[in-house]
């Protein structure tokens, strides 16, 4: 299958950035029941890069996110991973274990899990089924769980069941999740909602510590935020980009101040 | 060894596996050794009744690993049990060689019947035990790889997925009940002789197959136990509580739902081989859709996600099943969907949760006194 080929091409090794841009989306259409979500989006993502996206609720940003995993189909356009990966091409494990990973807008973890499986079951590594059968873990993949559990501090959560966390300790255990899969790209929606002042700034430190090592692609609200760890911002507005720049040259772009006046 | 660590934080395994080893010695005891006259004997009859409450729970528990642990109600697994003990039914029949009412030795008396002349495909190598154990675990597992392939790359979930479960029994048991599909039609297989050379009618036959419905049982509970607390267990339930998000971190969620369908569909089919020579008949209405609904209530009682509580279920439905189909044989069906009903509204967990909650109320009540003293 040509599929699988695909797959264990990407796992060899990193995605091929050899020209600078690690995400290429090019005219890219989405319509659910006619509506445009996403309309003719063109936008890409250098290797290495921390990039905000911003824009108004219902611009298409989360719609975005779901067609670069897989999970929503274009009607038309084109999205590459590095040079040699066609996205549209690959399932969402396939995506996954190709290198990019995501955070959900919505908090999503394993619910019945203890927060050291579920870092357990996002660790990158060997996914198929007999190989699960009989895989324990290691001594190294020990210490990235401990270590993990620290920067996200969970440790003294362990043993317990995600489930019963507080919203804003799912939010980390979910960035969590993302570090362990060692992702190239990261996919991150919303990631301080429910978040107190202070778990902002640590987030900030985080995702700003990452860049350089991966490239990271943040969606949110929250301006301050947004200021604080952003070099370029891309608005999105009715599923195409608006404008594109510093936080400083967006903010006082004339169509973004009346998209958002506007509302 | 190995044993004790599967079972390690499983309370409600150990008891259950401790009164079934005890169980496996006793029974064989009361029947064989002591003496008809004595009122501790326990008659052939009730050894049957037993080692078939046991077929019912190993099917149990391959039901609770799909519903409980992965999600998927399947309405159809009476059928892999039905299809287990049509292989192990076709073995019998070739077994009883000319001893039939026609004396072909070659072909069972309904063949002979149809006028049909010589063995059909399907039936060859049936006469040899090892080949028809192999079947009884190749065509149950062939049948849900390939139903769990298409409907789980499809990504039917849910309720379809049950409907189509159903579907699948309903068809079958269509298709059996055809005398030319060459399963002999609406009658079955039945008038079993002997198995491996040994009268079926034998007190010492009837001992060994109970105890090896009881050794299947435990088995396969193990083997359940040991998915389950394997890595891919912990998928298993991840694809239950959020299958999209196992997709996400990069889990192909169909391959883990067939493997696992297909295991349980293979434990569905030893359970009906073990069934049939115990019972002396196999027949179509096995592969009845009410069978399949049955099975899930016994799980739904038990309470899922527990195994042992399968187990359980099994055993008190069946139990209550065989007191009162003697007594009032209209109202059983009647009585099962009021206890499934009083069941899920009021103890949601099953028995085994029932049986939990218990625990910690006791608990939680010596724990407060002992806070007040
Ligand atoms: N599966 C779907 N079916 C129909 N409409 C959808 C679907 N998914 C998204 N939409 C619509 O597409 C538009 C874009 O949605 P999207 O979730 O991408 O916005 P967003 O930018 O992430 O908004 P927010 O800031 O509120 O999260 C919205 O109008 C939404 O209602
Ligand atoms: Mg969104």
């Amino acid at each position: 299958m040509s599929e699988g080929a695909h797959l264990r091409q990407t796992e060899a090794g990193q995605p091929d950035a050899s020209h600078k841009a690690i995400l290429y989306l090019e005219d890219l259409n989405v319509s659910f029941d006619g509506f445009k979500a996403i309309n003719n989006l063109t936008l890409y993502i250098d290797s290495g890069e921390l990039r905000c996206i911003i824009g108004p609720n219902g611009a298409g940003k989360t719609t975005m996110m779901d067609i670069i995993t897989g999970k929503t189909r274009p009607n038309s356009g084109q999205a590459w991973f590095g040079q040699t990966v066609d996205l549209l091409k690959l399932s969402e494990p396939e995506i996954a274990n190709a290198g990019i990973g995501r955070k959900f807008q919505k908090p999503t973890v394993f619910e019945s899990h203890s927060v050291a499986e579920n870092l357990e079951l996002a660790m990158h590594g060997n996914k198929s089924v007999w190989y699960s059968l009989r895989a324990r873990l290691s001594g190294e993949q020990h210490a990235l769980i401990d270590e993990t559990l620290h920067t996200i501090g969970l440790t003294d959560h362990y043993h317990q069941q995600a489930g019963a966390l507080s919203h804003g300790q799912k939010q980390w255990l979910e960035i969590g999740m993302l570090l362990v899969q060692k992702p190239y790209l990261l996919l991150v929606d919303e990631p301080v909602a429910g978040m107190t002042h202070q778990e902002m700034e640590r987030t900030a430190e985080l995702l700003t510590s990452l860049a350089g090592k991966h490239s990271v692609v943040v969606v949110e609200h929250d301006m301050d935020f947004v200021r604080s760890i952003a070099n370029k911002v891309t608005v999105l507005h009715q599923g195409s980009v608006l404008a594109e720049g510093t936080m400083d040259e967006v903010q006082n772009d004339q169509r973004v101040i009346e998209v958002y006046l506007g509302e | 060894m190995f044993i004790t660590r599967i079972l390690q934080n499983d309370r409600g395994g150990q008891i259950m596996l401790a009164v079934l080893a005890l169980v496996l010695v006793l029974v064989p005891v009361l029947n064989l050794l002591v003496p008809e006259g004595s009122f501790l004997h326990m008659p052939t009859y009730l050894v049957t009744l037993l080692g078939k409450y046991l077929t019912y729970a190993l099917l149990a528990v391959a039901v609770d690993l799909v519903w409980g642990y992965l999600g998927i109600l399947s309405l159809g697994h009476g059928a892999f049990f039905a299809l287990g003990g049509y292989a192990m039914g076709m073995y019998l029949m070739r077994q009883i060689g000319d001893r039939g009412v026609y004396g072909n030795p070659e072909l069972p008396d309904f063949m002979v019947f149809l006028s049909w002349k010589e063995l059909p495909w399907f039936w060859q190598g049936f006469d040899m035990f090892w080949f028809a154990m192999l079947m009884v675990l190749l065509v149950p597992g062939l049948l849900a790889f390939v139903f769990g392939w298409l409907a789980f790359r499809s990504r039917v979930t849910g309720v379809y997925l049950s409907i189509i479960t159903q579907a699948l029994t309903y068809a079958l048991m269509l298709a059996f009940f055809r005398n030319e599909m060459g399963f002999g039609g609406n009658n079955g297989l039945t008038d079993f002789k002997d198995i491996l050379g040994f009268s079926l009618q034998a007190d010492g036959t009837r001992v060994t197959l109970f105890v090896l419905s009881g050794l299947a049982l435990a088995g396969g509970y193990l083997l359940c136990r040991y998915i389950i607390n394997s890595k891919l267990g912990r998928v298993v339930v991840a694809i239950r509580d959020a299958e999209s998000r196992t997709r996400f971190v990069g889990y192909r969620v169909e391959h883990y739902k067939v493997w696992v369908f297909t295991v349980s569909a293979m434990l569905a089919g030893i359970a009906g081989a073990l069934y049939v020579p115990q019972v002396g008949i196999i027949n179509p209405g096995e592969f009845s859709p009410l069978n399949s609904i049955e099975i899930v209530i016994w799980v739904a009682i038990g309470g899922r996600a527990t195994l042992y509580g399968a187990v359980l279920g099994a055993i008190l439905v069946n139990y209550a099943k065989t007191v009162f189909t003697g007594l009032m044989p209209e109202s059983w069906i009647f009585m099962l969907g009021a206890l499934f009903v009083l069941v899920t509204l009021y103890l949601p967990q099953g028995l085994a949760g029932l049986v939990k909650n218990l625990k910690e109320n006791r608990w939680l009540q010596n724990f407060s006194r002992r806070a007040q003293a």
